[in-house]
């Protein structure tokens, strides 16, 4: 097909017109000017083409030469992902230079990947079945698949190491390359959607014992500037129990991607003895990087996360912050002229957040492997504003909210999670399932927590008006268990080496702890012992359990709550 | 020399729409030549075939179409930085007012170029500043973006040029770099004063746009700024500290061009693009692998009415790595700096603070003493309801912490500097007020190594309300009972 060409008319920032491009589409990609800048088609009115430029357009010119691709906006997907940056529109960042000015040379590697066949010439293939594997780095297997077009007789294998654009494997009369070119904006296909519940254990207790979040669902976390969120979600990239973490930093500050990638650099992942690093893929479009390409970047970082959950792998994407994106949104929506709806968001605002959060599920993929993406996004609201439209309307798309908030960081209550905020809509699922796994008690764990919770905030704020020492025995205790959980279950130190991540394990007998150090202080004001005594015990030692034994040290919460559980019992 | 455009179209606000031009670029800079009168400069702000929209920076006061020919540079705004910049004096544009020639160097774009994130060197080390409250609580690390929120009135010019006076990192002093805008000639009178020894020691820039300078002037001064340190940190390997005093100021200078050009405002009038815009300046701070300098960058704004959630702080926040916020209630407690801590929070701190940074107790002692702060004033309000009389040793105990630690700790002069170890010790004193059970976020070898034998009661002996407060005794019995089990 003859590409078209055309000229530049107007600029306005990211917002180019072009004229004479014929027979370009929606949604092609551009390349604009002397610097052959990318950009993508947004508009189609007769002769010219309204486009979005993913580079810093200073200098481009009416008159300037423009060239349709005849692509759509695609990422190269292959082995070489994990470990690696990469920028908005997934080219690479680790190799480029220090300054990024929009007429750096694109990176093509020039790296070689040996295939390790899976299947013989003259296998019958069909989309998503393995047809090799590919050595990396880390312990994930880079699992090279059928493309979702393509199937037939293998007649051909490469015996030699091979580029990511050269073909590795031919079915019937079709090469196929290492490295595949998707349309970022268009989600993988998978055979079925399932519907069964599996927690994520993300190795964060307020998450998993009290706001759990099951494989393949949506989270958001809302929370004003301050609140922890990157350090919570930093925290779940680290520790949580998936495959492959895709990081997606979005309109975010670019000393945190510094520290993102060095940290996971120096981090072992014990579950596999290999580096987090290795299992992770981080798209950094920081704040000041071309606002288009961070709009881009959000759907980047979900085809990466689908590649790999086609692999077989439970896959997550980590979008900090999904507001970022919203306001390159409303930017381009207002250069365009596009009538604003609520704060000068476009009327789009919330299809567009639906189709990002849909991109998560628990899937049976084409090549009939049980996987998953679940997708975490950060949201900022301006104001700490719990009503503006980014975190209203993407409270109707998540399974899980992880409200923070604002009193609690301030009081260095991290994370700062609210109790009274957040939600878990598959919180009796996912009880269902540790009872299952045979814990029975997850979920009386879970109600009895939350009510002590309830009802210490009530309590807090009836002793604020009366005084504590005017309520009876019984509700002072319900407010010392209150702080008993927040402060030994719900709080924990990311900077602890031992507290930074709990196991399942750990994180059940911490909270079995509580509840029982808690029954048992009733117990002793039922029986006469005066509440101030019980208040001004010392439980110091309960509540540094949590920092004092290793990560899944469930014995030695158990052996501290029996030590202190005696100290109360001596109590009269 | 380029073509004259002479043929203005529409001038409004302070924006000017020329025609009949040919080739000219987005963002390229424009000088425009007025009859009669200094030459005037501008950003194209957009392109429509032979329509350029252009930003005057002076303002189009004046100006009428006929009499103006503009003057298309071809580029973008480059900007000439080297280490000729210390010791200079220059306005919101970066032209000299200290009557020396103008500033010579490598020409360099001054909307600069994003850094490639790969390439950021994590910041690490401390920053100390002499003031306590700072490097105690919210330390300020090398490469780091801090700003400091305040309110007209409160001295921020005196904490920033205090910080700016005294910063240094491995003992090193920083040159800095004090972007003005829109500030008082009073305010730049002051900051001078205050910066004289870095000015003497040829450490200093100075760019300057006062309250009645062009306002539009003011987007320009903080990329020249932040040009200027680029260079002066990256190329030359300077610690430079950059400030850029009133953000405020340059934020309603942005607000004003999105009206004129009928822009959707987002929030209160100001344009959507605003965290961006201010994520191109505050972004610029940094270290580079293999490089030695750093940028450190503490804007100054002041929120108007006080309110945190008006989009300036809002947007700075949500960018930078923390804030120090300054607060009337305590100037009005007649404590200088008047940080209120609770709101305050430098995120670097972690990585800039602790064993092999400062000293291995400071971050758990820094937790300790917000803890305390926290539950005092929860104490506090609990305590105007019912009366400090009524509320439990414990609570009176951190009222008694609050009063020591603002005392000793929080409140010192504009001009003391005050080592980490001082402030240290005078943190563990004033953890000292409070009983032992209440220090649970510091070790035991910690409070055996640190915290002072001879601790001073828990009972405030200033509160007259104490001895005879109406408690009924049984509770007094079991609070004794408590602190004897406690003992051992």
């Amino acid at each position: 097909m003859e590409l078209s060409t055309g000229r530049v008319s107007r600029v306005n920032g990211p917002l180019v017109e072009v004229l004479g491009l014929d027979g370009v589409a929606m949604a092609e990609v551009v390349r604009l000017g002397p610097q052959r800048i990318a950009a993508e088609v947004v508009g189609l009115a007769g002769a010219r083409a309204t486009l979005q430029a993913y580079e810093y357009t200073g200098g481009l010119r009416p008159g300037d030469h423009a060239e349709a691709t005849g692509d759509r906006l695609a990422g190269l997907l292959g082995p070489g992902l994990l470990g690696q940056a990469f920028d908005g529109l997934l080219r690479p960042l680790s190799g480029a230079p220090v300054w990024l000015s929009p007429d750096r040379p694109d990176i093509v590697s020039d790296r070689r990947w040996h295939l390790e066949p899976a299947v013989e010439v003259g296998a019958e293939v069909r989309p998503g079945d393995l047809l090799g594997t590919v050595p990396e780095a880390g312990p994930v297997v880079h699992r090279f698949l059928v493309p979702a077009a393509v199937s037939g007789t293998v007649t051909w294998l490469t015996a030699d190491p091979v580029l990511l654009s050269e073909p590795a494997v031919r079915v019937g009369d079709v090469a196929v390359p290492l490295g595949e070119r998707w349309p970022v904006r268009v989600p993988r296909p998978f055979t079925e959607r399932l519907g069964d519940v599996v927690p994520l254990h993300t190795g964060q207790r307020v998450l998993d014992l009290v706001y759990p979040i099951a494989r393949g669902a949506a989270a958001a976390v809302p929370g004003g500037f301050g609140t922890g969120k990157t350090l919570l979600l930093q925290q779940i990239a680290k520790w949580s129990e998936a495959d492959v973490i895709v990081y997606v930093g979005c309109g975010e500050r670019g000393n945190e991607m510094a520290e993102v990638l060095t940290e996971l650099a120096q981090v072992p992942d014990e579950r596999t003895g290999g580096r987090l690093v290795d299992r992770t893929v981080i798209i950094a479009n920081t704040s000041n990087m071309p606002m288009m390409a961070r709009e881009a970047s959000i759907h980047s970082g979900i085809a990466v996360a689908e590649y790999y959950r086609d692999m077989g792998y439970d896959t997550v994407v980590i979008a900090d912050s999904t507001s970022r994106w919203a306001e390159a949104l409303r930017e381009f929506a207002n250069r365009t002229g596009e009538l604003p709806a609520e704060e000068g968001y476009p009327a789009t605002l919330a299809s567009e957040l639906a189709a990002f959060y849909e991109r998560a599920g628990l899937v049976t993929t084409l090549g009939g492997r049980t996987a998953s993406t679940t997708v975490i996004g950060a949201v900022s609201p301006p104001g700490g504003d719990m009503s503006e439209p980014v975190t209203t309307a993407t409270q109707r798309f998540i399974r899980s909210l992880w409200l923070l908030d604002r009193d609690l960081a301030y009081a260095r209550h991290y994370p700062a999670v609210s109790w009274a905020g957040s939600f878990a809509r598959d919180a009796d699922a996912i009880g269902a399932w540790h009872a299952a796994q045979g814990d029975p008690g997850w979920a009386a764990r879970r109600a009895s927590a939350t009510a002590i919770l309830a009802e210490a905030d009530r309590l807090a704020s009836l002793a604020e008006v009366i005084g504590t020492a005017s309520l009876p025995a019984h509700e002072r205790m319900v407010l010392l268990g209150g702080r008993l959980l927040r402060e030994t279950v719900l709080q924990q130190n990311a900077l602890s080496p031992e507290d930074g991540r709990c196991s399942p394990a750990k994180g059940a007998a911490l909270l079995t702890a509580v509840l029982d150090v808690i029954d048992a202080c009733q117990r002793l004001v039922a029986r006469g012992v005066a509440a101030t005594t019980v208040e001004e015990t010392d439980l110091a030692d309960l509540i540094r359990v949590r920092e004092e034994v290793g990560p899944a040290d469930a014995d030695g919460v158990s052996r501290r709550r029996d030590e202190v559980l005696a100290r109360l019992e001596a109590l009269r | 020399m380029s073509v004259a455009y002479s043929d203005v179209r529409e001038l409004k606000g302070p924006l000017l729409v020329v025609g009949d031009v040919d080739r000219v670029g987005w963002d390229e800079f424009a000088t425009l030549e007025v009859a009669g009168a200094p030459d005037r400069h501008g950003l194209v702000l957009e392109v429509d075939e032979d329509l350029a929209v252009v930003q005057v920076l002076e303002g189009t006061d004046g100006l009428s179409p006929g009499g103006v020919w503009v003057r298309f540079e071809g580029r973008p705004l480059h900007v000439r930085v080297g280490t000729d910049w210390y010791g200079r004096v220059c306005n919101g544009r970066g032209e000299p007012l200290d009557g020396g020639p103008p500033v010579a160097g490598v020409a360099r774009p001054v909307s600069g170029w994003p850094l490639n994130p790969t390439h950021r060197e994590p910041p690490r080390e401390p920053v100390l500043t002499g003031v306590s409250v700072l490097d105690t609580l919210t330390t300020l690390v090398r490469g780091q973006k801090l700003p400091i929120f305040s309110v007209p009135g409160l001295p921020h010019l005196a904490l920033a040029t205090q910080v700016a006076g005294r910063a240094t990192t491995a003992g090193e002093g920083f040159r800095v770099v004090f972007a003005g805008m829109g500030l008082t000639h009073a305010d730049i009178g002051y900051v001078r004063d205050r910066l004289e020894e870095r000015s003497a020691a040829g450490e200093l820039v100075l760019l300057l746009n006062a309250a009645d300078d062009p306002v539009i002037e003011r987007i320009l001064t903080p990329r020249i700024a932040l040009s200027v340190a680029e260079e002066l940190a990256f190329g030359h390997g300077d610690d430079v500290l950059v400030v850029m005093s009133d953000m405020t100021s340059y934020a309603e200078a942005v607000r004003e061009v999105a009206a004129a050009r009928r822009e959707i405002p987002a929030r209160r009038g100001y344009p959507g693009y605003l965290y961006s815009d201010l994520a191109s300046l505050y972004e610029r701070c940094g270290r580079i692998h293999g490089r030695a300098g750093s940028v450190t960058v503490v804007p100054v704004l002041t929120m108007p009415g006080g309110d945190l959630t008006h989009p300036v702080p809002d947007l700075t926040g949500y960018i930078t790595e923390g804030q120090v916020v300054l607060a009337p209630e305590v100037h009005a407690r007649g404590v200088y700096p008047p940080v209120d801590v609770l709101s305050s929070l430098s995120r670097l701190m972690r990585s800039g603070a602790g064993p092999g940074r400062t000293r291995d107790d400071h971050l758990p002692v820094a937790a300790q003493v917000l803890a305390a702060l926290a539950r005092a004033r929860e104490a506090a309000e609990l305590g105007e309801l019912v009366g400090v009389s009524a509320l439990s040793d414990t609570d009176r105990a951190y009222l008694a912490f609050r009063g020591v630690v603002e005392r000793d700790l929080f409140a010192q002069t504009d001009d003391e500097g005050r080592s980490l170890v001082d402030s240290l010790t005078r943190a563990w004193s004033a953890l000292a007020v409070l009983p032992r059970r209440e220090l649970t976020m510091l070790s035991a070898a910690m409070v055996a190594e640190h915290l002072p034998a001879a601790t001073a009661p828990p009972d405030d002996p200033d509160d007259p309300d104490d001895p005879d407060g109406p408690d009924d005794p049984d509770d007094t019995d079991d609070d004794r009972a408590g602190d004897a089990e406690d003992g051992p």
